[in-house]
């Protein structure tokens, strides 16, 4: 199946857009946002709003039609979780299949200073009515804070004897935290860790397929909530004891 | 509802406006008691049965009216119900003769006990279909009366494809929307006719046509049967013909019609005579029907400026609710409209939005009101524009309104996008969520912004409406005393379809109708 945006006509291929331009607002600014607009490969572009926001730029909002599609069948996306357990599924299926807590250890990893991501999922109180980590009778949840440099989260990680290690990544800007999480991955490889401990990232820019294409085991986005984590974490672990 | 006004209103002046309100209107109810129109008469035999079109499109019900041409003063149901006597045909096959070439003006006329018979036969048939359809709204709404909203969340879709609006009213339903309109395309208000069957071509919005109708209502019967709540349509009961909508509204469940006593009269310049004939008629069904009309006092705003103008609002909404009574119709069908369309500049323009949208509230209690939102002063800046829109939205929730018709952020730009839709109604719940109990918090400083607002517009309102009362209301049109728009009483489209009523005019539906609204002189 192909698919195009829909406006109010299904592949009308309408899109919103907004943008600024280093220029003067005028006129000729207004007829550059457009010409620019068509240019990016868009039809019947409209400058519906220009402003100045300054002597030398101006903001824009446009609207356009663009021609191109994509076959949406041939996009190749999963999720982490398909069906999410609860907070006593989780530690029912804990009991029944380790006979013992589980360990979790989780930062927000690098430079990054944002703990909202990470305590949401760990913390006791947890995040517009689903608990945290801290709070699963049968998890032993450490939650490391912000700014933990890869190695000591690592070490950290090796000491609990962890079973899974969750980092939090908020701030992308410059694909900062690309290099941050290649950076543990390696770390974590050299020091033949990898196998030791389910990997796990979190933030609003991150989806599962980057994540997993990072070397990490799976990746959660905005929406997720730590009985999605947790639910992975136990199934991903029931599958690696399984294996051995 | 409150009891006690906040802005500290006068009883006395409110009775006072109302007085002058039915002044002015019981002349023009004279007039309109002694004449019918081409349109009454068409949706006078669709509600007997009329139905369908010939090969060139051209409705049946106009064939039949234009076969009685000469003799309308005397009605057109004589006329049909003869040719379903005579034939002893049913309607649907009657209605195929009509469109393939019979005549109905030319068939020898039957006994008059025959014709009555016929005729109560076909109004109990009618009235069994409209009870019915009010019988299953009410269950329906009673059903998911908990999941009813306040003010109820009303958005329009407007694609030119029934097809297209559709997926469009599904899409909203599903996101909250408790009311879908249908917008009408360009220029319908100005066709003498309803066109037939299913469209997928309008502009700026989609023909009202009975097909469309039942299109749009099967969709939202099924919709709401998802949401477990009942979601309510729109469409237009205006222009020329104005009547017969609100017939096919009536017979296909909508829920509600926009109707106003004098929008055709002063936007669309058809003329007042059939106008507020027209208005009469439909209004008996809409009542029948217990359709909640939305009167059109927007307009006065977006034509004029909305602070030196708000008393022509006030004014006009009494006037809504005088012709209303005189049809029958019971204030809880009565979405007398207001807008919020002060210049966003405006220093405290918010409280005169406020202080203007609690008075009407506080002067029609018991009235499903209906706020609306910017739009003159809305632009391509949507950023803008969402945010003015919540401040309506603000203003709309903290004045219990009923019916809350959503700004869109791209009003400026085009007909809605699905997404547009969204975010209008995600803001909306937002604000309503936020203030759901502001209304009962607040009280305003006695000689306040707001309090002397209200009490300013109501006193202006008083003035005019005497003014009006004095003058008539032909002539306080004529000369341009509403949204500064003159319109000469004998000019305008569809004057050439009055007619002065015979002393012998037939109409068994006008009978019923006004037996059953318990209007009958």
């Amino acid at each position: 199946m192909f698919i195009k945006p829909y406006g109010d006509t299904l592949d009308d291929g309408a899109v919103q857009l907004s943008f600024t331009l280093p220029i003067p607002c005028g006129g000729k600014a207004r007829e550059a946002a457009k010409l620019y607009v068509q240019k990016l490969g868009f039809k019947r572009a409209e400058i519906v709003h220009a402003a100045a926001m300054s002597d030398d730029f101006t903001f824009f909002v446009a609207y356009a039609r663009t021609e191109v599609s994509l076959d949406y069948d041939k996009v190749e996306y999963a999720e982490a979780v398909e069906k999410c357990l609860s907070m006593d599924e989780v530690g029912a299926f804990i009991k029944t299949t380790f006979r013992r807590k589980i360990v979790i250890v989780g930062a927000c990893t690098g430079s990054d200073a944002h703990t909202v991501g990470i305590d949401a999922i760990m913390n006791m109180k947890g995040y517009n009515h689903h608990f945290g980590l801290e709070r699963y009778p049968m998890i032993e949840a450490f939650n490391l804070g912000s700014q933990v440099p890869n190695e000591k989260l690592l070490e950290y990680a090796k000491q609990v004897k962890a079973d899974a290690i969750l980092v939090s990544q908020i701030v992308t800007q410059k694909d900062v935290h690309i290099k941050n999480l290649t950076e543990l991955i390696e770390l974590a490889e050299a020091e033949k860790l990898r196998d030791k401990f389910i990997m796990v990232v979190g933030g609003p820019r991150v989806n599962n397929k980057t994540a997993c294409e990072l070397g990490y085991d799976a990746g959660f986005g905005s929406g997720t909530y730590a009985e999605h984590v947790a639910t992975f974490v136990v199934k991903k672990l029931q599958e690696r004891l399984g294996g051995r | 509802m409150a009891t006690g006004s906040k802005l500290g209103l006068s009883k006395t002046k409110i009775n006072k406006a109302r007085a002058l309100a039915r002044e002015v209107t019981g002349p023009v109810q004279e007039f309109i008691d002694g004449h019918t129109t081409v349109t009454i008469e068409r949706a006078t035999l669709r509600l007997l049965g009329a139905d369908g079109a010939n090969s060139d499109g051209a409705p049946v019900p106009n064939l039949a009216a234009e076969q009685c041409a000469g003799t309308l003063a005397d009605g057109a149901a004589r006329h049909y119900i003869n040719a379903l006597v005579k034939l002893s045909k049913p309607p649907e096959e009657l209605n195929k003769e009509i469109a393939g070439g019979l005549d109905i003006s030319k068939i020898e006329p039957t006994d008059e006990k025959r014709i009555r018979a016929k005729a109560a036969e076909l109004t109990a048939g009618l009235d069994k279909r409209l009870s019915a359809n009010v019988a299953h709204r009410a269950r329906k709404l009673k059903e998911g009366a908990d999941k009813a909203k306040a003010p109820l969340i009303y958005v329009i879709v407007a694609t030119g494809n029934i097809y297209e609006d559709v997926k469009q009213a599904r899409a909203a339903a599903l996101q909250g929307a408790d009311i879908i309109a249908v917008i009408r395309t360009t220029a319908q208000s100005l066709l003498d006719y309803v066109p037939y069957g299913a469209t997928t071509e309008g502009f700026g919005g989609t023909y009202a046509t009975q097909e469309n109708f039942r299109i749009m209502r099967s969709a939202l019967d099924a919709a709401g049967a998802q949401e477990n709540r009942y979601i309510r349509l729109v469409n237009y009961c205006s222009g020329l013909c104005m009547p017969e909508i609100a017939a096919m509204g009536a017979m296909e469940r909508l829920d509600m019609m926009l109707n106003d006593s004098m929008y055709g009269i002063l936007f669309r310049d058809i003329n007042m005579y059939r106008t507020f004939t027209d208005q009469f008629f439909s209004r008996m069904i809409n009542t029948a029907a217990d359709i909640v009309i939305n009167t059109g006092e927007d307009n006065y705003l977006t034509t004029s400026d909305a602070i030196e103008k708000a008393h022509t609002v006030l004014a006009s909404q009494l006037i809504n609710e005088q012709f209303a009574k005189s049809a029958g119709m019971p204030e809880r069908l009565m979405g007398l409209g207001h807008a919020f369309e002060i210049n966003p500049d405006t220093k405290n323009g918010f409280l005169y939005e406020y202080a203007q949208a609690l008075m009407a509230r506080e002067i029609f209690p018991g009235h499903p009101l209906k706020y609306m939102p910017p739009t003159k002063f809305m632009t391509g800046n949507i950023f803008k524009g969402y945010a003015m829109n919540t401040l309506f939205n603000f203003v709309s929730k903290a004045t219990n309104q009923s019916i809350e018709l959503l700004g869109m952020l791209t009003e400026a730009i085009h007909t809605p996008y699905l997404q547009d839709r969204a975010l209008a109604i995600e803001n909306a719940l937002y604000v309503h969520n936020n203030i759901a109990d502001f209304f009962n918090e607040v009280e305003f400083k006695k000689n306040g912004i707001m309090v002397g607002r209200a009490k300013a517009v109501l006193d202006e309102t008083i003035a005019m409406l005497a003014e009006v009362a004095g003058r008539g209301l032909f002539d306080a049109i004529e000369t341009g005393m509403f949204a500064d728009i003159k319109r000469p009483r004998n000019g305008g489209k569809g004057f050439d379809g009055v007619f002065e009523k015979s002393p012998g005019y037939y109409n068994p539906v006008e009978d019923y109708l006004k037996k059953k609204l318990k209007i009958a002189k």
